[in-house]
């Protein structure tokens, strides 16, 4: 055994492994663009307090490697004089200093940046659209209250695979004019929309990547999230909380149209007992 | 291959004293030899764990070309994570090395209580039996998430796995928690009561006080999860609804269950499942500071400074379970409460790294493999915690919750960062255990292998839940998520060398017990007690127990150019 190898390929090694993963690491956040395409306003907010953390963590990343190789490659070898002390002072500057740094630039991103924009999704504004999500075992399906302003009440026991798959009831008033619509979402540009969540039966979880929106679709419970989609055009759901086998192909279309030509189209379509 | 090694193992001690075969090695009431049983049913169960994420990631990087279906794909993973944290890391790290070092390191004969030792062993082996058992099982393991959040769990017609496979999982997992729960009332009367004369609080390694606190940790919030486990048990055969609402539709048919709710099992499950983190990743921090002081020659930096930030993270880390709930549908004032609460983690955090990492600031290394491991812990506690401050910031949550971000956040930290301070520690403590060293060239080819692939697995998978890439997913068939899964099979070959090189280890670990070079009492020149008993130690230790006479990390102490001095010096 060779305790009292003097290290010199690994003195050299681990340093320069250390900083070939850092500069990997970091070339990669630069030098491409990870995150998809964003079209939401408080996406652009999400994809800001990204910016700030990477900004961040990416300066204590780089500074802790740099001293973890510089440490290395310039310890003494094994017969060298025995340690000297370092002093109180210079190791308490070099432990408080970092923490209080670290301590005040995660705070400040949460509490300046992050808080106000996770306020937005959760806002509550009675001018929103406001447009119903029901997750099922491996679907998406959208409800939508119709002229009238009302989401008709569930009726679980009225629910029908083929012919009454929203669980609505044609003798509810509320639920005549209601919009049903299978594997797709249709959305205003522009608008605040309210999204209140619905599962029929296990945890499901609302996620569209481009708008930064995700919210767990909770049985017995509603759940709510908020956005206004910016750009028309397609995009989609993916379900992130695992629900089963299906759970990879529970996806569905998320079709944002330019304001007139959604209302034009919640005029035209007829609703679900009509 | 489980046959093979615990014969293995016998035989290794077997001509010493032939007679007393099973008192000795199979139920035996020292903490010693359970320290090495512990390690290798988590070997065993290693190897299980760990080819289940060989099996599915070759699906993922090549879909249908694994002969997967997708029912053995949720399974595997949910498997994979249940067996890796709670059958490989706790019973390596913590029960494994936590029994073998601590009498040794405080100076003590033995655990408090040997015979409960010895049953908490006995106890997890049932436990180990009937996880595995479960894959062969009508439908299959459980197949939940290794979460297991009800209502999938609850209802056996929700997943395939979610009938006796599910059962047999909670089963197990009440078995784990009774077994862990003996343990750790073991390491708190030892440490607390059976430390050597002259053995203050304020000089023990700082190995101590991780598995000190992890061991209050457990204690105090294992509970949590014994409640959830029970009370789900109870939805699933005993007709009750606590985490089950009215009205539920399942395959067409409406369920019969009134009134309860799953973010009740999402509370219970992460009270446990928050601190369980740092119930597997600070002892591995522990081991690293003993590792690291030994081999910089150097005292550590800051030891007391330390001892506080690892009570710190402890406490903070009981009352910040629900960051992992942002978007569970919890009111959303408490996600900014979370999110507050989880960064102030940082701080203590970053004082233990900034000590791990001051401890090379003037050092005279020794590149053997138990420093080799201990520096690359340095590299993934740090990386891994990065990472966690964009998860801790409900914010960003948004974006990367259920991605590959936090698979790859939280396998740099309780994947690699604990077994990197796992095998540091069995490098550093195996001549101990058995008298001989384990092959440094073997030992450096495994570190190698396991430093480049788990960092590009796990580095990668980061940016892969940059673009969104939704995690528990069969295949990838989403357009947007093209270019991230378009990485899977560069993970999958990194992966492939990641689990191969552990193949090198246990290889080593096995050979060396018989045919390793045999080692002296103190063979890395270190300075704590354990390093003053016999290698191996007999049973009882020392034949006069040691009194000690100074701080644990005497570098850069001692007469005559030595240059070290230990712990029972005057």
């Amino acid at each position: 055994m060779s305790r009292r190898d003097r290290g010199s390929v690994w003195r050299f090694l681990l340093p320069v492994g250390f900083l070939a993963f850092t500069a990997a690491t970091v070339a990669a956040v630069l030098f491409k663009d990870w995150m998809p395409p964003v079209a939401s306003e408080h996406g652009k907010g999400v994809d800001g307090m990204i910016t700030y953390i990477l900004c961040a963590a990416g300066l204590i990343f780089v500074a802790g490697h740099l001293l973890l190789a510089k440490f290395i490659f310039t310890s003494g070898a094994d017969d060298a004089p025995a340690y000297k002390p370092i002093g109180n002072k210079a190791e308490m500057l070099f432990t408080i200093g970092p923490t209080i740094f670290i301590l005040l630039i995660s705070e400040i991103g949460v509490l300046f940046i992050g808080n106000p924009i996770w306020g937005q999704v959760f806002k509550e504004d009675p001018e929103d659209f406001q447009i119903e999500v029901i997750a099922k075992q491996f679907e998406w399906i959208a409800h939508y209250p119709g002229r009238d302003g009302k989401f008709g009440p569930f009726r679980m026991e009225k629910y029908d695979e083929v012919d009454n798959i929203a669980a609505l009831w044609k003798k509810d008033k509320e639920s005549r004019d209601d919009l049903v619509v299978r594997g797709k979402l249709i959305l205003p540009a522009g608008k605040a929309c309210q999204i209140r969540i619905k599962s029929f039966d296990v945890l499901h979880s609302f996620n569209i990547p481009a708008f930064r929106t995700k919210q767990d679709a909770v049985p017995g419970i509603y759940t709510k999230t908020r956005f206004v989609a910016t750009t028309p055009g397609d995009y989609e759901i993916a379900c992130a909380e695992i629900c089963g086998v299906n759970h990879y192909k529970m996806k569905a279309k998320v079709q944002v149209l330019p304001l007139e030509k959604y209302m034009k189209w919640l005029e035209e379509e007829p609703g679900f007992f009509e | 291959m489980a046959l093979t090694h615990s014969h293995g193992t016998d035989a290794a001690h077997g001509h010493d004293h032939p007679s007393g075969f099973w008192s000795k090695y199979i139920f035996s009431f020292d903490h010693k030899v359970i320290g090495v049983q512990y390690l290798i049913l988590a070997c065993i169960m290693g190897l299980i764990g760990a080819g289940l994420s060989v099996w599915f990631r070759t699906q993922l990087a090549w879909p249908g070309k694994a002969g997967m279906s997708p029912e053995n794909y949720v399974m595997a993973v949910t498997m994979h994570g249940t067996i890796m944290i709670f059958f490989v890391v706790s019973l390596s790290l913590s029960s494994g090395l936590g029994n073998f070092c601590i009498p040794l390191q405080i100076g003590a004969r033995d655990m408090a209580y040997p015979l409960l030792n010895m049953l908490s062993f006995w106890t997890i082996v049932p436990g180990a039996a009937i996880m595995v058992a479960s894959f062969f099982v009508e439908g299959g393991g459980a197949a939940g998430g290794w979460t297991s959040y009800p209502p999938l769990s609850a209802l056996p017609k929700a997943a395939p796995g979610s009938g006796t496979g599910q059962t047999l999982w909670l089963l197990a997992m009440a078995i784990f928690v009774v077994s862990f729960t003996l343990g750790g009332l073991n390491y708190v009367a030892t440490i607390l009561n059976l430390r050597a004369r002259g053995m203050t609080l304020m000089r023990m390694p700082i190995t101590i006080w991780t598995y000190f606190i992890s061991a209050v940790l457990g204690l105090l919030s294992f509970p949590a999860l014994t409640a959830a486990a029970i009370m789900l048990l109870l939805d699933r055969h005993g007709g009750t609804s606590f985490f089950l609402p009215s009205k539920l539709i399942l395959s067409g048919q409406l369920q019969t269950n009134t009134g309860g709710t799953p973010l009740l099992f999402q509370h219970l499950f992460w009270f446990l499942g928050h601190p369980e983190v740092y119930i597997l990743v600070l002892p591995a921090v522990g081991i690293a500071f003993d590792v690291l002081a030994a081999n910089a020659r150097r005292p550590v930096m800051g030891y007391k400074a330390s001892v506080f930030a690892l009570w710190a993270i402890a406490f903070l880390g009981m009352i910040v379970w629900g960051h992992h709930m942002f978007i569970s549908g919890m009111n959303p004032y408490l996600g900014k409460y979370f999110s507050i609460s989880t960064l102030i983690i940082t701080a203590p955090f970053a004082l233990l790294g900034v000590c791990l990492l001051g401890t090379l600031w003037r050092a005279r290394i020794r590149f053997n493999t138990p420093m080799l491991f201990a520096l690359g812990l340095i590299s993934a506690v740090g990386t891994g915690g990065i990472g966690g401050l964009f998860l801790a910031t409900a914010t960003a949550d948004l974006h990367f919750h259920d991605t590959y971000f936090v698979v790859g956040h939280f396998h740099l930290m309780i994947g690699v960062t604990s077994l990197m301070g796992t095998f540091a520690g069995i490098y550093y403590w195996f001549p101990k255990m058995f008298g001989r060293t384990m092959n440094e060239t073997l030992g450096k080819l495994h570190f190698v292998g396991t430093m480049v692939g788990t960092f590009v697995v796990f580095t990668v998978q980061h940016f892969q839940g940059m673009g969104g890439m939704t995690r528990r997913y069969y295949e990838y068939v989403n357009e947007y998520v093209k270019p991230a899964a378009a990485l899977n099979p560069l993970v999958t070959i990194f992966a492939f060398i990641a689990f191969g090189s552990q193949l090198i280890f246990l290889v080593n670990f096995f050979w060396s017990m018989f045919a390793g070079a045999k080692a002296s009492k103190n063979p890395w020149e270190a300075t704590t007690l354990e390093w003053t008993a016999e290698s191996p130690a007999g049973h009882g230790n020392w034949n006069e127990p040691p009194v000690v006479r100074g701080d644990p990390y005497r570098y850069g102490e001692g007469a005559d150019g030595k240059g070290w001095k230990l712990q029972t010096d005057a």
